[in-house]
């Protein structure tokens, strides 16, 4: 290992015929970060993951995974990575330690050291008072925390989390997220890859990829300060009539629903206030107060992609981000 | 080939089996009952054949004739009917399998220097069943006419006369025909391909269909390893069946072991790697689970039964099913299994089935690795 990156990637390119599911990336991780892949589902994240685990070979393009070239050398960055997916790889007719125990053993740990690390790994996820329960009968939480412990159990240096935190309630999700950085703190470096916009925001930092192309990358604040519209907030009785009057508006760049209210984007915020008030009021829509907030990763999502791809790409965006 | 990631695969699969009632009772109960079944309840020889007689002339001679078949062991008389349609009434209901009817002119016909014609209405519903008991009909009768024909020639001429040509019939290699001598042999095929090709097939479609197989990859495990630790113990379960087998054949039913038991058991092993190779070959062409069943029932275990020779006579076979019966490994194991159980043979006699196992197991493994291969990709 000569370098402090511990995965580096240069116009990696992955073509499925003609689709290019990958389309030209390249980036670096460094060792002890948390690395988000941001994107909708189908952008390319996973294609890339699998790349970078040794699972699938590049079209063109090189890269390295903790020192180890991914087309050369791709059997032996195995030893070094973990991987957990979003089907957790685990047996449900097996315990839990039973479950690492395999893991452990597929990593060729030896029975010495195994039986250590299973009780480690146990405690780390809080599971050491139900290792010996049926996996099919842990709540779905525990499962994802089992599966990120047989992911660990042979202490890879970097970590890929593919959709890992997907269908997990929100609570499991932060007692997740906590694991992660408390790995992240002991150096070991992480890739996640996610479509909630709220996990992309304890990333230190991100790529945003969006048809097998990174269309930005930074930490979440530096890509929320690539927003150069400014966003209002807005909470009007009828959120779906106001959007569809706000969006024909000269003066508004883009309109999405934002939790319970709507974020409207745009370069002339002094023109476009009055604006919406003033065609909500004819429609008998009740337009409350209007804020200016500070853009969130949603919003420069939305504006970077609209940057990219004009404003047709948005709407299909919006429908899958949320 | 790491020995800690193989063993970790083996360990695993055998939680599989163990936790799962269905491949447990497969490998267990299976091998068990089939040997029960096929060794009490399911026996081809065929005795006490029920009788019924209609004698309408109870002469001397119709009297000698009946006692007969009443002195026979594979005879037993059930009942004298007074009537035709008695007699039918008892064939229809399946009391009895045999109408013997003698008429009115038995004994005259006979004392006229004709032949003396009597009838046996045989119960054909079962083919297999009314052959043989024609048979038997027919030795029965046979053996009478010899002493009657004696009788009547040394009354004619001076003393006893000899019969002047006479067949000895000996069976041989398997002296008193009982048919599980020959059912244990083959028994041994049928289970083992239950072991190697059902639940196999259903292995590693199990880990393609639930998308644990990509989690695998994801680790250093290697694919020779991941085929080795999967059928290692599926390999070690066939062996410890056709032991269980081998062992009631010898204890229970006091099957003759005549050749050499090593020898069989090689060359089982032989046959159950062509086996596993036919379940890995089902398992990844496969869609799922209920589909690689479905596969592996209709091209490994239904042939491996029927078209192995272990029950039915391949030489009575229609032509077309004789020709498929060649590219069904079980029926190389069969004629080893009989050929070594019955008959003591060794590899001077058995080398062609063995060569032709060895070829299947090739064949199998090698196609199977290959589409594997392919697939995990």
């Amino acid at each position: 290992m000569t370098t402090e990156k511990a995965i580096v990637v240069k116009n990696l390119s992955r073509h499925f015929g003609d689709f290019k599911a990958v389309d030209d990336i390249s980036f670096e991780v460094h060792r002890g970060e948390i690395f988000g892949f941001l994107g909708p589902n189908g952008a390319g994240k996973s294609t890339t993951i699998r790349m970078l685990n040794g699972l699938l070979l590049p079209t063109s393009g090189e890269g390295r995974v903790g020192g180890f070239d991914i087309i050369r050398e791709n059997a032996r960055i195995k030893n070094h990575i973990g991987y957990m997916s979003q089907r957790f790889s685990l047996y449900e007719d097996l315990t839990a330690e039973e479950n690492l125990t395999f893991f452990g053993g597929v990593y060729g740990l030896d029975p010495a050291r195994l039986t250590g690390r299973i009780t480690e790994v146990l405690i780390l996820v809080g599971l050491e008072d139900r290792r010996h329960d049926l996996t099919r009968t842990l709540p779905l939480g525990l499962k994802q925390r089992l599966a990120l412990a047989s992911a660990i159990i042979h202490e890879p240096s970097i970590l890929f989390l593919d959709e890992a935190t997907s269908g997990v309630d929100p609570i499991s999700r932060r007692n997740f997220w906590d694991l992660i950085y408390a790995m992240a703190q002991e150096g070991r470096t992480i890739l996640v890859t996610t479509h909630y916009m709220e996990e992309a925001e304890f990333c230190d930092r991100l790529v945003l990829i969006y048809q097998g192309r990174i269309i930005a990358q930074g930490t979440p604040s530096e890509l929320k300060g690539e927003v150069k519209e400014t966003i209002l907030a807005l909470y009007p009785g009828n959120l779906d009539g106001a959007l569809d009057l706000i969006k024909k508006l000269p003066q508004v760049a883009e309109a999405a629903v934002f939790g319970d209210g709507l974020h409207i984007a745009t370069t002339r915020p002094e023109e476009t206030e009055p604006a919406i008030q003033e065609t909500l009021t004819a429609h008998h829509i009740a337009c409350g107060r209007i804020e200016r907030v500070r853009p969130s990763l949603e919003d420069a999502f939305i504006s970077l992609v609209q940057r990219a791809e004009g404003k047709e790409a948005v709407s299909y965006q919006q429908s899958a981000i949320s | 080939m790491d020995v800690t990631r193989t063993w970790a695969i083996s360990r695993k699969e055998l939680i599989h089996i163990r936790r799962d009632p269905i491949s447990l009772l497969q490998i267990i109960l299976l091998p068990i009952v089939l040997l029960l079944l096929y060794g009490y309840a399911l026996t081809f020889d065929i005795k006490n054949v029920t009788l019924a007689i209609y004698d309408q002339e109870r002469s001397q001679l119709s009297e000698d004739f009946i006692n007969q078949f009443r002195g026979s062991d594979y005879f037993r008389l059930v009942k004298y009917t007074q009537s035709y349609d008695e007699l039918k009434r008892l064939l229809l209901s399946r009391r009895v399998q045999v109408g013997l009817m003698l008429p009115y002119d038995f004994s005259w016909q006979y004392q006229t220097g004709k032949t003396a014609k009597g009838q046996a209405l045989v119960d054909g519903t079962d083919s297999n069943t009314a052959n043989i008991v024609l048979g038997y009909i027919q030795a029965v009768t046979a053996a009478y006419n010899q002493k009657l024909l004696g009788q009547r020639l040394s009354a004619k001429g001076p003393g006893r006369q000899e019969m002047p040509v006479d067949a000895q019939t000996r069976f041989w290699f398997n002296e008193d025909l009982e048919s599980r001598n020959y059912i244990v042999p083959g028994l041994i095929a049928v289970i083992m391909t239950v072991v190697g090709a059902l639940l196999t097939a259903l292995t590693v479609v199990r880990e393609l269909e639930r998308g644990s197989m990509e989690g695998l990859m994801a680790t250093p495990l290697k694919r020779t390893e991941l085929l080795l630790g999967k059928l290692g113990p599926y390999f070690i379960i066939g062996m410890f069946d056709m032991a269980v087998v081998m062992a009631m054949g010898k204890f229970l039913f006091q099957v003759p072991l005549r050749g050499s038991p090593w020898l069989l058991i090689a060359l089982a092993a032989i046959f159950l790697i062509a086996t596993l190779g036919q379940g890995l070959l089902i398992s990844v062409t496969s869609e799922n689970q209920l589909q690689a069943f479905q596969m592996a029932m209709l091209t490994t275990f239904l042939p491996s039964f029927l078209l192995s020779g272990f029950v039915f006579s391949i030489y009575l076979m229609p032509l077309p099913l004789q020709i498929a019966s060649y590219i069904v490994p079980a029926r190389y194991l069969v004629t080893i299994s009989k050929g070594i159980y019955l008959k003591g043979l060794g590899m001077d006699y058995l080398w062609p089935s063995a060569l032709m196992l060895a070829g299947a197991a090739t064949f199998f493994v090698v196609m199977s690795i290959k589409k594997f291969v392919k697939k995990i990709r």
